[in-house]
């Protein structure tokens, strides 16, 4: 019987700490991740109601129902309340499931714009790597036997490719603000996985393939990317930065890198 | 239905050995896997431990670490990659050898053929040896921590290419992991022997009367629980036996061409998808959730229903989400792998699947509190696990339908809102089933009563315990804390995630501590506890009927006839306010 007050002061508790948002996401910097959210509390107020009711009433009905001596009273069922709450649970959670379908096509199946700023990201333990391609919008050639982590490159460039004469290395993300990203996934070695908590979005990056991703992010300013798959030892520091500037200040830094190279 | 008297070939052994060790009597065979669970719990238990001290503390500097391990630990402190494999064992030993092994191989073994009314299982050999290859793959499973590179980093789930790739992955990458697999495949040959033989002593060994309709929901649950095990660990075994050979025979199953790890160019590899072994293994893992949860759904109604002296409300829907909860069970494993690189098109018919899956287990809430409702409520220890099993089940359940849809798992995903979810529903809300059937079974496995009091201090804290260890994991999810680090000070928005983190990790610490009353009062109990009478809970189900503990064929020479269902609590006009499945109606009748 003391469990029924039990259930109901920690169903109250966590119920308070999701209202009151005191561990709560980051703010959202596009609107994949406004929508992000909307969808985000739309789930949370039907899932609090359930979950706040069902507790409540797991709780009332020990209370209500403890032993004083008498007889039960004897029901093998109803029927009608079976077919009554699972077509209202079915509708509730696919309702939900339906509504959430575009936020889902906005990432994955629409195609990113034929004008995104392309960037191949390479994945390795324990390090992510950014490959712009330069003015004439390829990628050089890159081979595996290439590959010179000491000297600053992941890629394994090659020295004989003209189309890599202009691509730019970076080991953390730069993305012009307000203007359709596609990242172009490859890992090297394990599995691997690019996500920023901003933009509400993540991927995993599958050696064998190729992966891509596109986004927009509108606020400008440094954003974490800690490493969301299990890579190995060095998981927990597989960690950079996406740092999202003005178009002209991204412009800028992409000289300053070609000067430097 | 055979006749009973026709498959017991064998007789009362009369050695220690044939008595206790290589036991073919059912009863003992279920004892020997409830001991090998119970010693699993606390080695995977000590593992968390380990690592929740670890994660709030990584440069702290303990002394007897550097003895128990010298090279991961040198110094004292331990390593990331000795965190890696706590985490590793962690999971495979509670998932593989408490989940899977007590709720199943132990009550089941123990109580199926009783409360089906047979005297043994249909394949009592089989069931011998099912037990001894489980232990074995405990055995091979545990000596991977002593090997050269210590135990797999990979996690229970084993991703290759980190798991496929050998030792230039990591530390434990060499025969650390080729022990781990080698494990699993024993496992999975003993878990396919234990489903042949609880499917066929279903489906062959009920007694006259013994309809399927009148089996007790535990029977119905344990009878799907082996039909997922039969189909998801030959799926398993198979990819392990493929994950192997790739790590040793050279072949690319899992492999693809073009890897560069540790500065080598991997060469001899092309042509494999590490994807392929995410589907394989998650064709046997969603399953696995569920082989680890309906038994204690099983044993949850069975509870609520004679706890409460009522029926089990709509016990043909609980039947029915039973059976629909085991066949969709293999069509959603693919919400494990929405952010894998899949096609994005599959994410959707595999969340749609996956909230059809809510429903029956909503479907089963309501019937528990629709079979609470209206009865009069007995607070044994047994009947709070039960009853803290619902309030677990729920809570663990409705984050299930954030990361079911692939909009919202697109932050969720490998965060600790998803460790949160699933330590909430398949383990804690499991081990409460089993607490709540060692509480109920006790009294007829041993003859004696465990102790109430330790009994019901242990629930508290226990119940309160894990809301408090894995309530703020939902939280530091929402912040987008990602899981399986060993160490948060390398990204710096989790900084504010500590301070939970700190908690977490205190309320562990108590909660198992809380673990040695049951430890203490289930030992004591054996040896001092109370003389149990033949029915002490007034059940109506076949063990009920039988002496405690029951006579080495159960019914002593009986053979059991079943007249009625199972749960036929406070029937107006009978004499007392249950009715056993043994009473004929005719004696019902001369009681009024």
């Amino acid at each position: 019987m003391l469990l029924a007050p039990v259930v109901w002061v920690l169903t109250v508790v966590i119920c308070y700490f999701f209202i009151a948002k005191t561990w709560w996401f980051p703010p959202p910097i596009n609107a994949h991740g406004v929508a992000y959210d909307t969808q985000f509390m739309r789930t949370l107020i039907v899932v609090g109601i359930i979950f706040f009711l069902a507790q409540f009433a797991l709780g009332w009905v020990i209370w209500k129902f403890r032993n004083d001596g008498g007889r039960a009273s004897h029901s093998h069922g109803n029927n009608k309340l079976e077919t009554l709450w699972t077509s209202a649970t079915a509708l509730l959670f696919l309702g939900l499931v339906v509504m959430g379908t575009k936020i889902w096509a906005g990432v994955h199946f629409d195609e990113a714009p034929p004008d995104s700023v392309q960037i191949e990201v390479m994945a390795k333990q324990f390090a992510f790597n950014f490959r712009y391609p330069g003015a004439d919008g390829k990628f050089g050639h890159t081979e595996l036997r290439l590959i010179n982590d000491a000297n600053g490159d992941p890629f394994g460039m090659d020295p004989k490719d003209p189309a890599g004469k202009d691509d730019i290395l970076s080991a953390s993300l730069k993305v012009p603000a307000g203007k359709s990203i596609k990242l172009i996934l490859h890992s090297r070695d394990v599995i691997h996985n690019f996500f920023v908590p901003e933009l509400r979005m993540k991927q995993d990056i599958v050696p064998g393939m190729e992966i891509p991703l596109h986004f927009q992010a509108d606020k400008i300013g440094v954003y974490e990317v800690p490493c969301s798959e299990l890579c190995g030892l060095g998981h927990f520091q597989m960690h950079t930065t996406m740092q999202v500037m003005s178009e002209s200040d991204f412009e800028q830094w992409k000289q300053q890198q070609l000067a430097n190279r | 239905m055979a006749s009973p008297s026709t498959h017991t070939a064998h007789h009362a052994p009369q050695g220690f050995i044939r008595k206790y060790i290589f036991s073919l009597d059912h009863k003992v065979i279920g004892i020997q896997y409830y001991f090998l669970g119970l010693f699993s719990v606390f080695l995977g238990m000590s593992l968390s431990l380990l690592m929740r001290f670890h994660m709030v503390n990584p440069n702290v500097v303990v002394k007897w670490f550097a003895t128990l391990w010298p090279t991961a630990a040198a110094g004292g402190i331990m390593t990331p990659e000795l965190y890696l494999s706590l985490m590793t064992m962690h999971g495979t030993i509670m998932v593989f050898f408490v989940l899977t092994t007590v709720p199943q191989s132990g009550f089941g073994n123990y109580f199926l053929p009783i409360q089906i009314g047979a005297e043994d299982m249909a394949f009592p050999v089989l069931n011998m040896m099912s037990f001894w290859t489980t232990f074995l793959a405990l055995v091979v499973m545990v000596a991977a921590f002593f090997v050269q590179g210590g135990a797999p980093l990979s996690g229970w789930t084993a991703y290759p290419p980190l798991s496929g790739a050998g030792p230039l992955t990591g530390p434990g990458e060499g025969m650390g992991q080729n022990l781990w697999i080698l494990s699993i495949a024993i496992f999975c040959g003993a878990s396919l022997m234990g489903a042949i033989n609880f499917i066929a002593t279903t489906v062959d060994l009920r007694c006259k009367g013994m309809t399927l309709m009148r089996m007790p929901l535990t029977c119905w649950t344990w009878l799907v629980t082996a039909i997922l095990g039969l189909l998801g660990f030959a799926v398993l075994l198979s990819a392990g036996v493929l994950l192997l050979l790739d790590r040793i025979a050279g072949t690319s199953f899992f492999l693809p061409a073009g890897m560069f790890i540790n500065d080598h160019i991997i060469a001899n590899h092309k042509g494999g998808s590490p994807l392929l072994w995410q589907h394989l293994f998650w064709f046997f893992g969603h399953p696995e959730v569920y082989i680890a949860i309906l038994p204690g759904m099983g044993v949850t109604s069975q509870l609520l229903s004679t706890f409460s002296r009522k029926p089990v409300f709509g016990y043909k829907a609980m039947v029915y989400a039973i059976l629909s909860i085991g066949f969709l069970g293999f069509l959603v494993w693919g919400h494990h792998m929405f952010m894998s690189g899949m096609n994005p098109y599959s994410a959707m018919a595999f969340s749609v699947l996956t909230m059809c899956i809510g429903v029956p287990s909503a479907i089963k809430t309501f019937n528990w509190i629709g079979t609470l409702w209206g009865g009069k409520i007995h607070f044994d220890t047994a009947m709070l696990f039960a009853l803290g099993f619902v309030s677990l089940f729920v809570t663990g359940g409705v984050s299930g339908i954030f990361l079911g849809q692939p909009a919202l798992d697109l932050y969720f995903h490998d965060t600790y809102f998803v460790v949160g979810h699933f330590h909430m529903i398949m383990g804690v809300a499991a081990i409460f089933g089993m607490f709540a059937g060692t509480f109920y079974w006790f009294p007829k496995m041993f003859g004696r009563m465990m102790n109430e009091t330790l009994g019901k201090i242990h629930f508290y804290l226990t119940f309160i315990g894990v809301y408090c260890i894995f309530t703020p994991m939902h939280y530091v999810g929402i912040m987008g804390n990602p899981r399986r680090y060993s160490d948060f000070s390398n990204v710096g928005y989790l900084a504010n995630a500590m301070p939970l983190h700190q908690f977490m990790t205190y309320a562990a610490f108590v909660t198992a501590t809380a673990q040695l009353i049951f430890l203490f009062n289930l030992i004591w109990s054996i040896r001092k506890g109370a003389k149990a009478p033949v029915n002490p809970w007034n059940s109506t189900t076949l063990e009920w009927t039988v002496p405690s503990p029951p006579p080495f064929d159960n019914f002593g020479g009986v053979h059991p006839v079943v007249y009625r269902g199972a749960y036929e609590y406070s029937v107006p006009g009978a004499p007392t306010d249950f009715i056993m499945q043994t009473v004929p109606p005719q004696v019902i009748a001369q009681g009024d």
